[in-house]
């Protein structure tokens, strides 16, 4: 076997961190190597010198056995490699087509591509229609639109950042079957993830890297969960206790709510009904674009179009209330995309406060008080153990998870009766995920009824109290979690539950 | 040779320091093209940037420009913050005026008095808000661009202008000339400085800087405001409604560019005329972007652009160059801003490889 790419000693450093001290790596053709570490550890900078985004202050590059100097990402298309990016670089107002386009040689004909596309997502099971705009996509629907992008370049080495985090457990397996495929055929992959499991289940070779530095190469068969855990934060993750308890008062009740789609490409809510009582988390699984954006939409308020009855919060009426009047009466709401809508990326971290807290105690006479601000946001930052300069810091100066960690704290600070949460740790590194479930399990237990929507089953068995899962607009009977299976779930997410309410749907206490 | 490097986060140091480059850049292009004219370029600079500040009455001439330049612009960094791309402040002004103009000369019984004057101006604020308003409305009801709309209502205004002044609104005694009879001096604005044309309108205009600066950096409104600019899926999931935004954007600016059409019917002026602002909203335009859309950060560009309005119509008289010097610097200005601007986001690298 031939050596495709190897690092020697890699060093970059920032004006305020060094993300790469000395890093080595080497990947074999046909090896599926995962580099594994948490958020802020340096795996991203690394990735991004490979692939020519950034440029290293010293070490080498070798390129098959030939030492290259990978200027920019063109350059490193040239050679052979490429990258699906965890942060998505598509224009929303452009198709899938026409974004893919961008990256080929002009001339390229669209509708040629568009076949190209269609057969390339067909053999990796990756659902996809070229003609539909990005702005119109979940989050989900963009990776995959990622993830074909590179492989219509037929590369040698593809590297993938937290690629599964948004598909069914079915297709993660079918990628998995792709990905052997394609090393199987001799193409390196460099797999970027935070899932031990599928790490372990997936790849020939494992370097985890600590602080910008390695800490081990291991053979990732060979280790347990455990043991590349610890490798990875040099402590074990906290582990979520699951306390059987009665469910409370009922909080949240969704009754045949129904929602036209409100742009071509939306899914439309086909009577939904399900209910939140005090003190329990409710998981809603799903495959992405499925009905999630547009119930969470629904439910916070960014649209208000459900019928007045359809939401009821506790005793009032909420389908038409505006995302204010929601949190005023109790509600809480963490969105998935924690950047540009849930929190103002330009603005420092007391100031995002304010999005959603506007009340006497933070704004008088019209004006905010900004001390009140920059000591929430310093309790905040201080509680939920962000990482972060302080409360000044800009939003967008904060890593994902840390982010995640601020929003979500923020959230929970308020003292909602009803969180709402999306994709809680999507992106976000095990220590700070571990983090913020424990959160959420404990605001369950302070009594708050919770509903987690996330296209990681594991998550959701591990903190759901009882589960729902959403397909085509609908919304499944519910089902308590000791009593599901992964592949009963599994078969849902495809849409097929058995419609008997008196057999399938759990009974309300 | 030169290679632009795109930086990792965008500078401030930069943000902060292109206008002042675009300044130096300004004055470097404006000696070369005295040079190309034939003139001494020091004795040109000398002109724009030496002659309108030696003296006490150079001073207040200066402050007469600004007034006006300060007030609109501190409407457009409002706008502009909100993402509300108003380009018609000219127009806005202009319906100002003529509001305002046509208040006073309603009123105008010679007696005059503070609470009258109040009265003329909040008229031309009042004129202002409404032209905004049909902009605001076009664009709220049927998502019209606000830049076209603004800017064709801005040509409307002029002609509506013109066709008033050459109509119901001429001076009966006026010799048929096209403008409407004097106010009488009780009505215009309190001169500031004896023997100069100084009015209040500079303190109105300082006034609305720093209430301008309060409303951005301490009030909800204008947090709300700047949430739906900077990210508008934040500002839905806050429940920040972007319709409130446009509105309150478009009336602020409208006010003030109105309450700057009247300033100067009730200042320098004394009447309407077919020309009442030599393009102060398109320039105040400029003045909030070298500004860097801050209501304090735009005082220092509006004296800049003060400067290019008095060396202008200096260098007509002393140096015999044509009235489109003004313009010229004015759009020297914008290109040099939008030049250094690039180097908020990028460095400029020296390469010496000779790769390619």
């Amino acid at each position: 076997m031939t050596t495709r790419l190897e690092l020697h000693s890699i060093s970059k450093r920032y004006p305020s961190v060094i993300a790469n001290d000395g890093i080595n790596l080497t990947v074999e053709a046909g090896q599926i190597h995962a580099v594994l570490g948490e958020n802020g550890a340096g795996k991203s900078t690394l990735m991004k010198i490979i692939y020519g985004a950034v440029k290293p202050d010293s070490g080498r590059v070798l390129w098959n056995g030939k030492e290259v100097h990978i200027a920019n990402p063109a350059v490193a298309r040239e050679l052979g490699i490429a990258m699906v990016f965890q942060h998505f670089s598509l224009f929303d107002t452009l198709t899938v087509a026409e974004n893919i386009a961008l990256g080929l040689p002009s001339g390229t004909r669209l509708d040629e591509l568009e076949r190209r596309i269609e057969a390339t997502a067909r053999q990796y099971g990756l659902e996809l229609e070229p003609q539909r705009h990005v702005h119109t996509l979940s989050v989900g629907e963009c990776q995959r639109v990622e993830i074909v992008r590179a492989l219509l370049a037929k590369p040698q080495l593809l590297i993938l950042d937290e690629p599964t985090s948004v598909l069914t457990p079915a297709a993660v397996e079918k990628l998995f079957e792709t990905l052997r495929q394609l090393a199987a055929e001799g193409c390196s992959i460099l797999y970027i993830s935070h899932k031990l499991d599928e790490i372990r289940s997936l790849c020939h070779t494992c370097t985890v890297v600590r602080a910008g530095k390695n800490t081990g190469v291991c053979d990732p068969t060979q280790e347990t969960a455990a043991s590349l855990s610890h490798m990875m934060i040099g402590a074990a993750p906290p582990a979520i206790t699951h306390v059987e308890r009665a469910p409370g008062e009922k909080m949240l009740s969704v009754k045949n709510l129904c929602l036209s789609k409100s742009h071509p490409f939306a899914v439309e809510l086909k009577d939904i009904c399900f209910d939140l009582h005090a003190g329990e988390i409710v998981g809603l699984a799903g495959v992405s674009g499925n009905g999630q954006q547009e119930l969470l939409a629904a439910l916070s308020g960014e649209d208000a179009r459900a019928a007045a009855a359809s939401i009821m919060m506790q005793q009032t009426p909420a389908g038409r209330l505006p995302p204010g009047r929601r949190r005023a009466i109790g509600l809480g709401f963490v969105p998935e995309e924690r950047l540009g809508r849930g929190a103002v990326p330009e603005m420092s971290l007391s100031d995002n406060v304010l999005l959603t807290l506007q009340t006497k105690q933070t704004i008088r006479h019209g004006f905010v008080r900004a001390r009140v601000l920059v000591e929430r946001a310093a309790q905040i930052i201080e509680r939920f153990k962000v990482k972060a300069s302080g409360p000044a810091a800009l939003a967008r100066s904060l890593s994902g998870g840390n982010l995640q960690k601020y929003i979500v704290g923020r959230e929970v600070m308020r003292g909602p009766t009803v969180l709402v949460v999306a994709q809680p740790t999507w992106g976000v590194d095990v220590g700070a995920a571990a983090q913020i479930r424990a959160e959420l399990v404990a605001l369950r237990d302070a009594g708050c009824a919770l509903l987690v929507i996330s296209e990681e089953l594991e998550e959701l068995f591990e903190i759901s109290d009882r589960m729902h899962v959403i397909a085509k607009g609908r919304v499944s009977p519910s089902i308590k979690t000791g009593d599901a299976s992964v592949a009963l779930i599994g078969q849902w997410m495809s849409g097929l539950w058995t419609q008997d309410a008196s057999e399938g749907r759990h009974v309300q206490a | 040779m030169f290679k632009l490097e795109a930086r990792p986060t965008p500078s401030s140091l930069m943000g902060a320091l292109s206008p002042l480059l675009a300044v130096v850049l300004t004055v470097l292009c404006g000696a070369i093209l005295f040079i190309a004219m034939g003139k001494d370029p020091l004795a040109g600079l000398a002109v724009f940037f030496v002659e309108p500040i030696k003296d006490l009455q150079g001073w207040s001439e200066l402050g007469v420009k600004i007034a006006p330049l300060l007030l609109i612009s501190v409407g457009l960094a409002i706008c502009y913050r909100a993402n509300v791309y108003n380009i018609g402040a000219e127009g806005q002004l202009v319906v100002g005026a003529i509001s305002g103009g046509a208040a006073g000369l309603y009123l105008d019984d010679g007696s005059g008095g503070a609470g009258i004057i109040a009265l003329v101006l909040l008229a031309g604020m009042a004129g202002g808000m409404a032209w905004a308003a049909i902009t605001a409305f076009l664009r709220d009801r049927f998502n019209a661009s606000e830049i076209l709309v603004s800017l064709m209502l801005v040509y409307i205004a002029q002609l509506l202008l013109s066709y008033l002044v050459y109509g119901v609104l001429k001076d009966p005694e006026g010799f048929n000339f096209p403008q409407s009879k004097m106010l009488s001096d009780k009505l215009l604005l309190p001169i500031l400085i004896p023997e100069t044309r100084l009015h209040f309108g500079i303190v109105l205009a300082g006034a609305a800087a720093v209430a301008g600066w309060l409303y951005l950096s301490r009030s909800i409104s204008g947090f709300r405001l700047q949430v739906g600019g900077m990210a508008p899926h934040a500002a839905r999931y806050a429940g920040f409604s972007s319709r409130k935004s446009l509105w309150t954007s478009m009336l602020i600016c409208g006010a003030l560019a109105g309450l700057a059409g009247v300033g100067e019917v009730i200042g320098p002026l004394g009447q309407l005329t077919p020309s009442i602002s030599p393009g102060y909203g398109f320039a105040a335009i400029i003045v909030a972007f070298v500004g860097r859309l801050h209501p304090i950060g735009v005082v220092f560009a509006s004296f800049i652009m003060a400067l290019f309005y008095i060396g202008g119509e200096l260098a007509q008289s002393r140096l015999g160059m044509p009235s489109a010097i003004t313009g010229v610097f004015q759009g020297m200005l914008l290109f040099a801003l939008l030049a250094c601007d690039v180097l908020i986001h990028y460095k400029l690298r020296l390469d010496l490889g000779g790769r390619k």
